[in-house]
């Protein structure tokens, strides 16, 4: 049976199901959506591609597992975000074409995340800073958007083994000798000026917890992660991150560190565009 | 398992062949589909198929990926499509999150061929509970040494060499194992 005769099964993928789906919401609220995906999706994709760096460099061999397999799978997370991106803008981009093909300052990631690799230090203490902030804004996701609360159910399970190994490592870290800890708190001092731009707010983010696709407001998260952290920092002696205003430029503005990530990452794909695995 | 209605029927394709299509025949078939990281067992064992619809003109598979950023999923569509050939009706295998995979998908014969490939199975991850079952300290955390069998074992790395298994080591014959990851 030839593929003419038989064009009846079109696969559905993400992109057209979220594509679908976004077709029945208001213009507000679907601009609104397309906020949230983008940034959710630039967190990861970034964090994952800066922590891809310690690949074969990791301070042991386990580690290096470990960290490549948490890369590896943020950037499986931004993968899946892009995709439904690509269905609710429904622009005729694609899922790469969302995640390679703009200028490092259309990227709206975190400032957290706009940082050099560091030392172990560095990348431990924005990882779990990162992590936590990351579960506080997945556990904010409603069913006001299908595609979304279900690929969210599925990330949390993940999530549960990163949180793990960075609680795992804090407490590595802090019990490490003299060295160790003071790496730690000053990495932790350092990161976490910026750690509260993950909640920068969306313009749109009152349309989305209308909409049932936010369940409470970024500030609300942002209690919560600061919960989660003080229980988990202030029993090992560690400092919780000052609180801060929120700034509108959380997102918006990025580092040299970053624009050379960009280069790095998009390298393959301006030199080929058409390039597949 | 879905079977499409249509007419107030319950569809079942014709192969080109004249051959019955039911969604029965279509897991059987893709029971003999290997996962391409761990061959000794099918990704119907693995849990990684949820519905199958058959109507007059084709199939459809929902696939279920262990891990949302699985790299072996472009391969496993792949092969679905080729075994699934044979029935001469078109084939779309849909990637769905609709229904998120759990190890607890697996199989009785999936986690025995797990276990006699060197894999230890894992644990119930219990959908709902606050974390899953992985901190070196739970007792409850019964993970079996594939090679002797002693519950004697310890986590060493949560990751391992793919997103779905870990590495642990086994208190009592000294031998570091891989384990399918509770989640």
């Amino acid at each position: 049976m030839t593929a003419e005769s038989a064009p009846a099964v079109a696969r559905r993928d993400p992109a057209s199901i979220a594509r679908t789906a976004a077709a029945a919401l208001t213009p507000p609220v679907r601009n609104a959506l397309a906020e949230l995906l983008l940034t959710m999706a630039d967190d990861e994709f970034v964090s994952g591609f800066t922590d891809s760096e310690w690949t074969g460099i990791a301070p042991i061999l386990e580690e290096d597992v470990a960290i490549s397999s948490i890369a590896q799978d943020e950037l499986g997370h931004a993968r899946a975000l892009y995709e439904l991106l690509a269905g609710v803008l429904d622009d005729g981009r694609d899922a790469d074409a969302i995640a390679y093909d703009r200028e490092p300052e259309d990227y709206r990631h975190a400032r957290l995340l706009d940082e050099p690799r560091g030392d172990w230090a560095d990348t431990i203490a924005r990882r779990f800073l990162y992590e936590l902030a990351d579960e506080a804004r997945l556990a904010s996701i409603g069913d006001g958007f299908p595609p979304l609360s279900e690929l969210v159910a599925k990330l949390r399970r993940e999530e549960r083994y990163h949180r793990m190994h960075l609680v795992t490592w804090i407490d590595r870290l802090v019990r490490g000798g003299d060295d160790a800890r003071a790496r730690l708190e000053k990495a932790l001092a350092w990161a976490g000026a910026d750690a509260a731009t993950v909640f920068t707010p969306l313009a749109g983010e009152r349309s989305l917890i209308q909409a049932g696709i936010l369940t409470r407001s970024l500030a609300e998260a942002e209690a919560a992660w600061r919960a989660d952290l003080t229980a988990i920092l202030v029993p090992l002696g560690l400092a919780v991150p000052p609180e801060s205003t929120p700034s509108s430029s959380g997102r918006t503005e990025h580092s040299d560190a970053f624009r050379w990530l960009w280069g790095e990452f998009t390298a393959v794909r301006r030199l080929d565009p058409e390039a597949v695995w | 398992m879905i079977e499409t209605a249509v007419g107030g029927r319950k569809a079942i394709g014709r192969s080109d062949t004249g051959r019955r299509v039911g969604p029965d025949e279509v897991r059987t078939a893709l029971d003999s589909v290997p996962d391409p990281e761990i061959p000794s067992v099918s990704i119907v064992e693995l849990g990684m198929i949820g519905d199958v619809e058959v109507a007059a003109d084709g199939i459809r598979v929902e696939l279920l990926p262990t891990f949302v950023g699985c790299p072996a999923l472009e391969v496993i569509r792949n092969a679905i499509e080729a075994r699934l050939a044979g029935f001469g009706l078109a084939v779309a295998v849909d990637v769905s999150f609709a229904t998120p995979w759990s190890s607890d998908r697996i199989s009785p014969a999936g986690r025995e061929k797990l276990r006699q490939s060197g894999f230890a199975p894992p644990p119930p991850a219990r959908p709902g509970r606050a974390l899953p079952i992985v901190d070196i300290a739970s007792p409850v955390a019964a993970v079996i040494c594939p090679y002797c069998g002693s519950a004697r074992t310890t986590l060493d790395n949560a990751f391992g060499p793919t997103q779905c298994r870990s590495i642990r080591h086994c208190e009592d014959c000294r031998q570091p194992f891989e384990a399918f990851k509770p989640i």
